[in-house]
Formats: structure tokens, C-alpha cells, sequence
């Protein structure tokens, strides 16, 4: 027989696609963007104070360097594969990140910026978001799909506030803490309502999730007219900034330890999960029930009654991340005020592979894009004296994302039993 | 009664009905403690219903259920456990994302304060796994094992629960020749060590070697009790199908001409990216029927894959009738004259929703006279439809049917009407005759042998040994992605391809 040797084809695959898009902003960078950019050095500072760390660079250098960096990286992505030229991507995507910092100092008319707060600002940003997805880990892991965690958000905050308001008008003290009780009873029962329609009545579970999601709009939207706005209740007193006792005298990352407790609690919900999820009989349940109901099922598994808990669970945690809106941050509440918070979530959920520890990383990544889009703004970048469309740049970090997202971070396979109605076999 | 035991489990006059259809009409069945009862039947005779009720899955509209003499009623399988009853499905039942152990302890969890006690867990499954001769890795993820690991993690899931009546339902179903000899060795060690076993298979040789009584179920009703000693292979077919069944394939001589499928040296990946067809050549020629043996996972999806152009070819060459077709879409590819029976009929052989009629046309909807330009023709693909149910006896209440309404027999005729309904120079046949029923497997492989004498060049893949030694004129054996051995059908037996399949090599 004839061994024909077929001629090695270069297959696009996902790895490929991404190196090409770093070699070819690389060179981007390094021929385009770095000599427009300006030569007089410009300074990142970490901390307030002259002792504070500093990082001083020439914009048009520092480019040089990273676009450099970005075509070598990206060009190992194409051409061979394996563990590390994967985590080369993943540098390259943080370089991409830095990047957008340089760029956006060069083009201001600052000198420098302090990014010690831009850290901080990241958690607190990302802290709602990360509630959120825990929600939806909870009900996704035990296979229900959870569109509805915006309006089960929306509804702690709105249901939250309201309840606030009626017991003393916003003046702080034990019925705020009362009120967030009732926020996070409120997520819970429109989880119930989604739990209800889509697991006991089968509907699909998107369809039911945007009910959920109209429903909280249209109902926070009713109590807000009706109740809060004749009773003229803003600016409510909010939950009170705690300090935790030397750690927040840190430098540079003390400012973390300085903040709210529903924030706080977020980083514990997350140590929680992890380990009622794994080391827990509840928890290897709602796994089983989320992969292979069949099989939960003929093991003497009540399937409805594991999926129940586990959304109503993520209702509950939903609803505290609507009070960290409302009663933890602004003290008031306005339409629609989760503003697709648990829309990212449901992207963060996705980002982590429905694990906890990726989840929680994958929405303060998210928190950090949202915090660089507001420094942006801040800096005031120029570009030939005429002030660059702030959406533009802000937009500038979600595309990363997408690009991290794609290459580096490769395909998210959802719970095997996601999204299908369980039907007990009879 | 065998053995002398009293009777562990006693099923009397149970019926279940299904919206329009009876699953078991009256069926009485008894296990007596300490023996194998083999529960006999074809698919959809009602022995997995049967069963089903018994493990508290399903609820009786009729009859009783006794364990041990009492009177027992189960309302979720919860109940049916707690009665030491333990159920191997056909299908298994585990969470491939889980590991071993994890599976073992589902819903039989100790615990404290909520939190899992792995490690007594742990001590438990090692003393199973020593005492019956089932070793697994506890910490294996399951999605990671092979399908004969997988069986013996059911088996301690059982053991785990103490069970002492065990319901196996067609657990050979996925299992090599080897694998079945000694899985079949395991099921008599279990009895020996003081369970009972109800054996639920199709499969009459197995009935032979394991079991110490039949019952032999047929539309749902018992139509016959023995002992393999009372009985005879042919006389348990014929009470199965309810007529005499010729197991042996007519088929004269072939007469090989030109080569119309070679294969050299294809290299083909799987979906996780690791190498599935690893350097695999052979060719088939027109007028015979090239049979692939072989382990499931041993790369023959992959192999029928990317000839039919549905998976990209990572190196070698792919040729119909001389002419290279790596890289062609399945279209292109079809066209040249490849049909094309997919494994998985219901993923891509049919589209469910749609009418029997369009899925008869599915590969040349968009042709004359099905189609003139953009627009079909209905009344010519009914008609076509009419034509093709007639000759290929698809039983189905209309061409207008949504396809997935029929029994996987007829629907897997469906496939095969429609792909050897046209010249075909080369046809690409996997696992043709997966859980169909004895009736509709002899009409398949008569089709087949058809296609040879037509002068087609069949390429065979099947996990059922006999399958391939039945129809096959030359044999080969996939291992490992690249075809170990191939040699004319009348020197392949049984022990040789099955040694071959395990390991490789002839030499043990």
C-alpha cells in the first residue's frame, strides 16, 4: 500500500483565532499607537502619600514594550499549544488590560493616578455581581436555569426598601437589619414563583425566568409610586462601614478591609458554598440532580424537592444583593436600580464554569471592568484635543473579556441536566 | 423450585398501562432466594416495566408485590431499597461528573451534622469491592471509566445498600465477549455468596450459561416458564418472537471487484481532542462486506465519522473510488455515491419532529423532483414516502408522522430505506442494529447482504460480535484506533477476534 502523506492542514481553532488577534494588536500597538502616544513620563501610584509605591514609565515606550510582548505571546498561540502558550494568553490578556491604563493616562492631561483605589473599587463593584451569580450557582448546579436573578435582585431591593421606609422612615437602627431580612425573604419568594412555574408546572425555564424578571419591574415600579414616593423616603440612613482591626491599616490593600457587611458577606457566601457544595450530603445532591436526575431519582432522591431548595436558596442570595443596592450603598430605591447587574452575574456564572472559586474570581474580573470604564471617565482622556466618547473606552475592557473568554479560558460545559423539566417517571 | 429457597420476591397478576399501550398484562414472577432468574424477552416485551415496578420506579394498576412473603407497596424507589432490592439499568444510572465513591454514597450518605463522612464510606466500598471482586478506583471521576468499570460501580452501588435481590437489566448490553464471560462469572459468585439475581437480557446464549430458571415474557405476558435444562436455544427464540427465526444470515458467496473505499493511515481526533483513529488503513471492494470488530471507544465512531466527511481529518487519506474525498462536506461526499447509517439514529439519522415523509428525504430534499428551485414538491416526496414504507414494511401509522413516534425498529428502517433507496457505491453501516428486536434485525441484514450482491462496497461496524461474524466476509479488528488484524470470515472465531479485540495481539 501507498502511504500518502497528506498535507498538514492549519486547522482555525478557538487558540489560533485569539493569537492572531494579539499578534495583530501587537503590532498595532508597536506601529501605530506608540509613536502617537506622548514621550513625557507619567506615574502610577499605589497609595496616598510620597512613600507610597510608584510605577513611573514613558507611554510611548511602555507600549513598545507591551505590543512586543503581545505578538511574541500571541504568536506561540498559533503556532504551538500546550499549557504554558495557554497561560501566555492569559498574560496577554492582563497585558491588554494594563494597556488600556497606560493608554488612558498618556491621552489625559494628568500626570498620574493613583490605582490603589481602583482595586477597592473593583471588589465593591464586583460584590453585587458575585451575590448574583452565587444565585444563580445554586439553581443551575441543581439544574434550573436562572435568567430571573435581575428581577429576584430587583425585588430585595425594591421590597426591601419599601419595608424599610414603612418601619420608621429610613432612620436606621434594628429595623434596617429587618429590612434586609425582608429583602432577602423577598428574593426568595419570586425564586419560589420561578421554582413553582418551571419545576412543579414544567414551563420553560427561560420563559419563566423572564416572568420573573417582569414581574420584579413592574412590581418594585408599583410599591416605588404608590408608597415611597408619597412618602418622600430618600437618603435613607445606610448599613454602617466596618473596619477590620489591623488589616485595614495595610498599605495599599488596606482600603478592602474598610467596608460594608453585606460585601463582606459576599466573600463568605462564596467559602460557604464551596464547601456545602463538596463536603455536604445537600450539596452532592443538588450536584446529582443537576447531572443526571434519572439517576438521583432511582436512588431514592426526592429530585423536586432538592431543586426546590436549591433555587429558592439562590433567591435568597439574590435578594441580599439587591439590598446591597438599596440599603446597603444608596439608601433609596429607583426603577429599574440593579441595572443588568443580574445579567453580568449570569456571564460571570458562565466565566467560572459554575465553580465557585472561578465564579467569584469571574465577577470581581467583571467589577474590575466596570471600575476601570468609571476611572476612564475620570482621567478625562483627549485624543487631538477632543475628548474620547467616554462609552468607548468603557466598552474597551468587555472586549477583553470576550477575547479571555474565548482563548484563553476554552469551553464552559453547563450541568448535563440544565434547562430540562424533570418529569417522575410514573 | 431450584435450590430449595423460599421466595424472596414474588410478583402476582401485575398490570401496567401506558397511554395506549398495555406494558404488562397479569404477569406473575417469582425469585426464589440464592438463584438467577432470567426474565426473557424482546424489546418492548415489558420486562424492564415489570421490573421497574418492582423497584418502586413505576406503580402497578394491578396486582401485588411481595418480599419475602409481606406484602410490600412502593411508592418511590426509596422504599424498594429499604427492602434490600438493588437495580442495575440498562442505561446506568450514575453522575459521570461525580467520582466512584461520591456515586456509591448517593442518596445513601452517611453523615454529620449534614456534612459527608467519606472516609467509613471509603472502608465500606474496599471491603465490597475486595469481597466480590469489583475493583474500581474510588476517586476516579466515573465520566472517566469505561463501560464495563461503569457496570461494576452499579454493582457496588447495589452491594453498598446491602441488597440482596439484585435486578439486572441487560447488563451485557455494552460488554465485550471477554467482559461478558466474566461478568457473567461474577453474577453466579453472587449467588454464591447468598443473593438473587433477576437477569433481564434478550440474549439466548446468556440465558444458557447463567440462568437456573426462564421466564419468558412476550407482549407483555408471560407466554412461557422453563429451565435451561428443559429447553433449547431455538425453542426460547421462537417463544420470544412468537414464530420460528432463522438466526443464520442467507447469503451466498461474494464476488469482490475494484477496491471502492481505501483507507490509509487516517489520523482522526475525538471531540475532547485525543487521538481516536491512530494510522488506520484498510479497503473495501465492491461486492463485499468489510466487517470492523472491536471494544466500543476503540475509535470506530470516529473512523465512520470522517469518512462520511461529519469530522475533520487530522492526517492520512480517505478515498471513494480512487478519488480523495478528505475534507468534502457530508454532502459533497454523499453525492459521490456513500450512504451513510449512522450509530446514533436519533442524533444523526433523523430529526425527530419532522414527518416520516421529509425524513426519507433528508439527504436529497433540495433535488428533483423532490424540489423544482426553491420550492418542494410535497406530493412527490409523500409519494416517494408511500413507495419507500411499502418496500421497506415500515410500520407507522402515516408518512405524515412525526418520525420519533415510531418504535426504534421502524425508525431505524426509516434510515436504511432512505439511504438504500439510491445506488451506492459505498455504504457506511455503524451499529445497525442496536436494540432492535429480533424481527427487524433479520430484515436489516438481509437488506445488507442485498447491497453487497448489488455490488456495494459495505463497511460494517458493530459492537455485536456476532453481528460481524454473521455478515462479514473479511474481518478486522479495530484496537486503539488502527486495525490490528483483518482476515477472511472463515478464519475468524469467536476466541480469535475476541482475544484480538482485548488486547490486540493473538498472543495472550
Amino acid at each position: 500500500m501507498i502511504a500518502a502523506v497528506a498535507p498538514r492542514r492549519l486547522r482555525l481553532d478557538r487558540q489560533r483565532v485569539v493569537g492572531g488577534f494579539f499578534v495583530v494588536g501587537g503590532f498595532l500597538l508597536v506601529f501605530a499607537v506608540a509613536p502617537a502616544l506622548t514621550t513625557e513620563s507619567k506615574r502610577f501610584l499605589f497609595g496616598i502619600g510620597p512613600d507610597a509605591p510608584s510605577w513611573t514609565f514613558v507611554p510611548s515606550t511602555a507600549t513598545l514594550w507591551i505590543g512586543g510582548a503581545l505578538v511574541l505571546l500571541g504568536a506561540a498561540a498559533v503556532g504551538w499549544r500546550g499549557r504554558i502558550v495557554q497561560a501566555g494568553l492569559v498574560v496577554a490578556g492582563v497585558l491588554s488590560v494594563l494597556m488600556i491604563l497606560v493608554a488612558a493616562l498618556a491621552l489625559s492631561s494628568n500626570r498620574s493616578t493613583n490605582l490603589a483605589p481602583l482595586f477597592v473599587q473593583s471588589l465593591r463593584l464586583g460584590s453585587p455581581i458575585a451575590l448574583g451569580a452565587l444565585a444563580g450557582l445554586w439553581s443551575e448546579r441543581s439544574g434550573v436555569v436562572n435568567i430571573g436573578i435581575e428581577g429576584m435582585m430587583l425585588a430585595g431591593a425594591g421590597i426591601g426598601f419599601v419595608a424599610y421606609a414603612l418601619m420608621n422612615g429610613g432612620a436606621g437602627g434594628v429595623p434596617l437589619y429587618l429590612a434586609v431580612l425582608v429583602a432577602v425573604v423577598a428574593g426568595g419568594l419570586f425564586a419560589a414563583l420561578h421554582a413553582f412555574l418551571s419545576i412543579t408546572l414544567r414551563t420553560d425555564q427561560i420563559v419563566s425566568g423572564v416572568a420573573v424578571n417582569l414581574l420584579a419591574i413592574g412590581l418594585t415600579s408599583f410599591l416605588r409610586s404608590q408608597i415611597l414616593v408619597p412618602l418622600n423616603a430618600d437618603s435613607a440612613t445606610t448599613l454602617p462601614e466596618l473596619s477590620i482591626p489591623i488589616l485595614s491599616d495595610l498599605p495599599v490593600v488596606g482600603g478592602v478591609f474598610t467596608a460594608k457587611p453585606i460585601f463582606f458577606f459576599t466573600f463568605f457566601a462564596f467559602a460557604v458554598a464551596a464547601f456545602v457544595l463538596v463536603r455536604t450530603r445537600w450539596g452532592l445532591r443538588v450536584r446529582a440532580v443537576g447531572e443526571n436526575p434519572h439517576a438521583a431519582e432511582t436512588l431514592g432522591i426526592d429530585v423536586i424537592r432538592v431543586r426546590y431548595g436549591a433555587v429558592i436558596l439562590g433567591g435568597c442570595i439574590a435578594g441580599l444583593a439587591g439590598a446591597q443596592f438599596s440599603l446597603e450603598t444608596v439608601g433609596s430605591f429607583d426603577d429599574l436600580m440593579t441595572n443588568g447587574t443580574g445579567f453580568i452575574a449570569l456571564a460571570a456564572l458562565i466565566f467560572g464554569k459554575w465553580r465557585p472559586g472561578p465564579v467569584l474570581a469571574g465577577a470581581m474580573f467583571f467589577g474590575f471592568a466596570r471600575a476601570l470604564g468609571v476611572r476612564i471617565q475620570l482621567l478625562g482622556v483627549e485624543i487631538a484635543g477632543f475628548p474620547l466618547p467616554s462609552q468607548f473606552l468603557q466598552a474597551v475592557p468587555y472586549v477583553v473579556t470576550i477575547v479571555v473568554l474565548a482563548g484563553a479560558i476554552g469551553r464552559a460545559v453547563p450541568p448535563a441536566a440544565i434547562g430540562k423539566p424533570y418529569r417522575r417517571s410514573r | 423450585m431450584t435450590q430449595g429457597g423460599h421466595h424472596v420476591l414474588e410478583v402476582d397478576g401485575v398490570t401496567k398501562t401506558f397511554p395506549g399501550v398495555v406494558a404488562n398484562r397479569a404477569v406473575s414472577f417469582d425469585l426464589a432466594e440464592g438463584e438467577v432468574h432470567c426474565l426473557l424477552g424482546e424489546n418492548g416485551a415489558g420486562k424492564t416495566t415489570l421490573m421497574n415496578i418492582v423497584y418502586g420506579l413505576y406503580r402497578p394498576d394491578e396486582g401485588t408485590i411481595r418480599v419475602r412473603g409481606r406484602e410490600v407497596e412502593f411508592s418511590s424507589s426509596a422504599d424498594a431499597i429499604a427492602h434490600g432490592i438493588g437495580m442495575v439499568h440498562q442505561h446506568f444510572q450514575l453522575v459521570p461528573t461525580l467520582t466512584v465513591l461520591e456515586n456509591v454514597v448517593l442518596g445513601a450518605e452517611r453523615v454529620r451534622r449534614g456534612v459527608l463522612e467519606l472516609g467509613p464510606a471509603r472502608r465500606t466500598l474496599d471491603e465490597l469491592m475486595d469481597r466480590y471482586g469489583l475493583p474500581v478506583d474510588p476517586d476516579a471521576l466515573v465520566g472517566d471509566l469505561s463501560v464495563g468499570v461503569r457496570q461494576r460501580v452499579e454493582l457496588l452501588k447495589a452491594l453498598y445498600r446491602d441488597a440482596d435481590v439484585l435486578i439486572l437489566d441487560e447488563p451485557t448490553a455494552v460488554l465485550t465477549p471477554g467482559e461478558v464471560d466474566e461478568f457473567l462469572g461474577t453474577v453466579r459468585e453472587l449467588v454464591d455468596l447468598g443473593k438473587s439475581v433477576v437477569f433481564i437480557t434478550h440474549k439466548l446464549r446468556e440465558v444458557a450459561q447463567v440462568a437456573d430458571r426462564i421466564t419468558v415474557l412476550r407482549g407483555g405476558e408471560v407466554v412461557g416458564r422453563t429451565t435451561p435444562a428443559e429447553t433449547s436455544e431455538a425453542e426460547l427464540a421462537a417463544l420470544m418472537v412468537g414464530r420460528e427465526v432463522s438466526f443464520a444470515v442467507e447469503r451466498t458467496e461474494a464476488h469482490p471487484g475494484e477496491i471502492a473505499l481505501e483507507v490509509v493511515d487516517l489520523v482522526v481526533d475525538d471531540d475532547r481532542g485525543h487521538r481516536a483513529v491512530d494510522g488506520c488503513s484498510f479497503a473495501v471492494r465492491a461486492g463485499e462486506i468489510f466487517g470492523i470488530a472491536g471494544v466500543e471507544g476503540n475509535g470506530q465512531r470516529e473512523l465512520v465519522e470522517a469518512i462520511a466527511g461529519m469530522r475533520p481529518v487530522v492526517a492520512g487519506e480517505v478515498r471513494v473510488a480512487g478519488r480523495s474525498v478528505v475534507g468534502l462536506d457530508p454532502r459533497r461526499i454523499a453525492d459521490l455515491g456513500v450512504g451513510h447509517i449512522p450509530e446514533d439514529r436519533t442524533r444523526h439519522g433523523l430529526i425527530g419532529p419532522f414527518s416520516v415523509a421529509d425524513n426519507l428525504v433528508l439527504n436529497r430534499y433540495h433535488e428533483a423532483p423532490y424540489a423544482r428551485g426553491l420550492v418542494r414538491d410535497r406530493s412527490a416526496v409523500r409519494r416517494h414516502a408511500e413507495e419507500l414504507v411499502e418496500t421497506f414494511d415500515i410500520r407507522t401509522p402515516g408518512v405524515d408522522v412525526p418520525v420519533a413516534q415510531l418504535s426504534g425498529g421502524n425508525q431505524q428502517k426509516v434510515v436504511v430505506a432512505r439511504e438504500l433507496s439510491r445506488p451506492l457505491a459505498v455504504l457506511l453501516v455503524a451499529q445497525p442494529t442496536r436494540g432492535l428486536d429480533v424481527g427487524s434485525i433479520e430484515f436489516i441484514h438481509r437488506r445488507l447482504v442485498e447491497m453487497r450482491d448489488r455490488g456495494t462496497a459495505v463497511l460494517l461496524v458493530s459492537a455485536e460480535l456476532d453481528e460481524v461474524l454473521g455478515l462479514a466476509d473479511t474481518v478486522g479488528v479495530l484496537y486503539r484506533g488502527r486495525i490490528v488484524a483483518s482476515m477472511a470470515a472463515e478464519e475468524a472465531d469467536r476466541h480469535r477476534i475476541g482475544l484480538l479485540m482485548a488486547t490486540g495481539s493473538e498472543a495472550a
